[in-house]
């Protein structure tokens, strides 16, 4: 609607005054704005991921500093939220933790987009028995409930991927936790990419039928421009959708492997497996740290949902 | 409708096909030995080498996983690797039981509270009755399994100790209470959302005016016509329940220590036991197949104007 209006002005053909032109996304952000749940949700996400960049700043330890010392303190001047039985400081690895999420959903969002992108874009372009070979390998993942084939995955890779790295001759990093992110990374990026690929093959298929495509295909522009200049950037609405949707459940997959012990370890700092260590302390004195990364974790997955409830009807608004 | 379900069907074998072959092949070139998660760390070489000539673990993969394809055709699922000398499946019933019998309970209690409280919530809608089923729904959409289970067991087994805090006496005994509970928040708080909105959504049609017009009691309004109606909607979430059921199972028999077959299959995996792991993804992924496929019946059998399509 907008866009016809604007384009009506520039060509001159109306003299009425029209609505200011707004952008999909404009419109989108307009009614978002009004939805409180989604407006709490979103500086929740916000303050998360800005916790993530300035960790270093509001952190006043490091994630892994085991002060012997202050070994089960309570909540002090000097530690916030009291130390756990190594006297590492919780305020500290519940800050760092926010930087582990912010790092694997930021990576396993974007590989998960590239294979999704690459994968859709072939099959939904290409067709034929690309198309096919490719739909069929994604019904063999999505034969399984998702989180299942992760822990599957990230179970078996692990003793892999630490030969591997040893084997190209980083034996620090092979000592050093951050082996640990590249199991969680590549687990969850497998298992992102199939819904991904349907939905833009999906996408693909209705635009390539498009006159705007013919015409361009008739004035002999080459594939690579039409998919990079007219087919992508009109696919991606709904993809972007999908993905901010599939953020907040990329940081709960992650906090669900560490808690099982195949995900981030500990001296990581990761909500997950933060949780799994309280909650071993249920008997003793200790016990109210559970409800630490309990609450977390609560609140990013009530913040997630709350911002996609939102945007789909910020989308659909005759959803009511 | 028969040809579409045969169609599914035929590709049923061809999907276990692939699907052991995946695992398969992770386990055969899994860098995890099997034999050293078996003999530890310092481990006899001259024992390790004789044990891997007894699993066949010396011979090409091709042969291995044809002689592995056959032996599942006759339903052996070969011998775990952890205890040692057990066939696979008599480990694997038992606790398949367990797990069973957890889920269909939970599953039960969740649906039909779920159902239940939707319709509560509907029918009284912006009452106080009605806001406080969609706060709840909020929360148990947005409550993780593992970070319930600790806080219940926190709850129930610390600060009211009136339940045991783990194990398992069997599904009529005090030990399943929190972990049916715990099972059952997700299908009960999905059902109660797609209940509400499904019967809002019905009870504004023409034909419920129409059932209240010809003098129908409210009663029968609600059973016959606007139930049923919302009852199709309720399908498609079937699909996901079962998805989301057995990810809940792993995590509730692990967090209560309970002996069934998410445990075990998570004991698996840490222990590298091949032929368990490979047992426990194949029969989840039958289970899942017929439940997406079951589902698909359903649906027909709930709208006929899916059958003619």
């Amino acid at each position: 609607m907008s866009t016809q209006a604007g384009a009506d002005l520039r060509l001159g053909m109306t003299t009425r005054p029209v609505r200011p032109r707004r952008t999909l996304w404009g419109d989108v952000w307009h009614r978002l704005r009004r939805n409180g749940p989604a407006m709490a949700g979103l500086t929740i996400i916000i303050l998360m991921y800005l916790t993530a960049i300035l960790a270093p700043l509001i952190a006043p330890y490091e994630y892994d500093k085991i002060d012997l010392e202050q070994v089960r303190a309570g909540p002090s001047p000097q530690h916030l939220m009291g130390t756990d039985e190594l006297g590492r400081d919780v305020f500290s690895r519940i800050v760092w933790a926010a930087r582990s999420a912010a790092f694997v959903s930021i990576t396993v969002t974007g590989f998960g987009l590239a294979l999704g992108i690459f994968f859709g874009v072939l099959s939904g372009y290409l067709g034929g028995r690309v198309d096919m070979l490719i739909m069929r390998l994604g019904d063999v993942l999505f034969a399984f409930p998702g989180l299942l084939f992760v822990f599957f995955i990230a179970a078996t890779i692990r003793p892999g991927l630490i030969a591997w790295v040893k084997a190209i001759g980083l034996r620090d990093l092979a000592r050093s936790g951050y082996v640990d992110y590249l199991v969680v990374i590549i687990a969850l990026s497998l298992v992102g990419w199939p819904g991904l690929a349907r939905l833009i093959r999906g996408q693909l298929l209705s635009l390539k039928k498009r006159d705007y495509v013919l015409a361009a295909q008739a004035i002999g522009v080459p594939t690579w421009r039409i998919m990079l200049r007219h087919l992508l950037p009109n696919a991606m609405p709904p993809v972007i959708v999908a993905v901010s949707g599939g953020i907040g459940g990329i940081i709960l997959s992650e906090a669900t492997l560490s808690f099982l012990g195949i995900g981030l370890q500990p001296p990581n700092p990761s909500w997950g497996a933060m949780l799994y260590q309280y909650y071993g302390y249920w008997r003793t004195e200790l016990w109210p740290l559970l409800f630490i990364p309990a609450a977390v974790l609560v609140a990013i997955v009530l913040a997630f949902n709350f911002v996609g409830d939102g945007l789909n009807e910020a989308l659909n608004p005759q959803l009511d | 409708m028969l040809a579409y379900l045969i169609r599914r069907l035929l590709w049923l074998p061809l999907l276990l096909i692939i699907v052991s072959f995946i695992t398969f092949t992770l386990g055969y070139y899994g860098p995890a030995d099997p034999i050293v998660a078996l003999l530890g760390q310092h481990y006899d070489p001259e024992i390790a080498t004789q044990l891997a000539r007894e699993y066949g673990f010396d011979q090409p993969f091709a042969v291995q996983y044809l002689k592995y394809l056959e032996r599942i055709a006759r339903l052996d699922f070969g011998e775990s690797i952890k205890y040692r000398n057990q066939p696979v499946l008599r480990l694997l019933i038992p606790r398949l039981a367990i797990t069973i019998q957890l889920n269909a309970v939970s599953s039960f209690i969740g649906v039909v509270l779920g159902i239940g409280t939707g319709v509560t919530a509907a029918l009284w809608r912006g009452k106080w009755v009605d806001r406080l089923v969609v706060f709840g729904v909020v929360f148990g959409r947005a409550i993780p399994v593992f970070v319930a289970g600790p806080i219940l067991l926190f709850l129930f087994a610390r600060t009211v100790p009136v339940l045991p805090a783990g194990g398992w006496d069997g599904i009529f005994s005090r030990s399943a209470v929190l972990p049916v509970v715990l099972l059952s928040i997700g299908p009960m708080a999905i059902f109660a959302r797609q209940t509400r909105s499904g019967m809002l959504e019905v009870m504004g049609q023409d034909y419920i005016r129409t059932a209240r017009a010809k003098g129908l009691r409210e009663v029968a309004v609600v059973t016959v016509h606007a139930l049923r109606n919302a009852f199709i909607p309720l399908l498609t979430i079937l699909g996901f329940l079962l998805g989301s059921l057995v990810e809940g199972t792993f995590l509730t028999e692990t967090i209560f220590g309970i002996p069934g077959m998410g445990q075990f299959a998570f004991e698996a995996l840490g222990g590298r036991d091949y032929p368990v792991i490979i047992t426990v993804t194949l029969l989840v992924a039958v289970a899942y197949a017929l439940g997406n496929l079951w589902v698909d019946v359903l649906y027909g059998v709930v709208d006929p104007r899916i059958r003619q399509a």
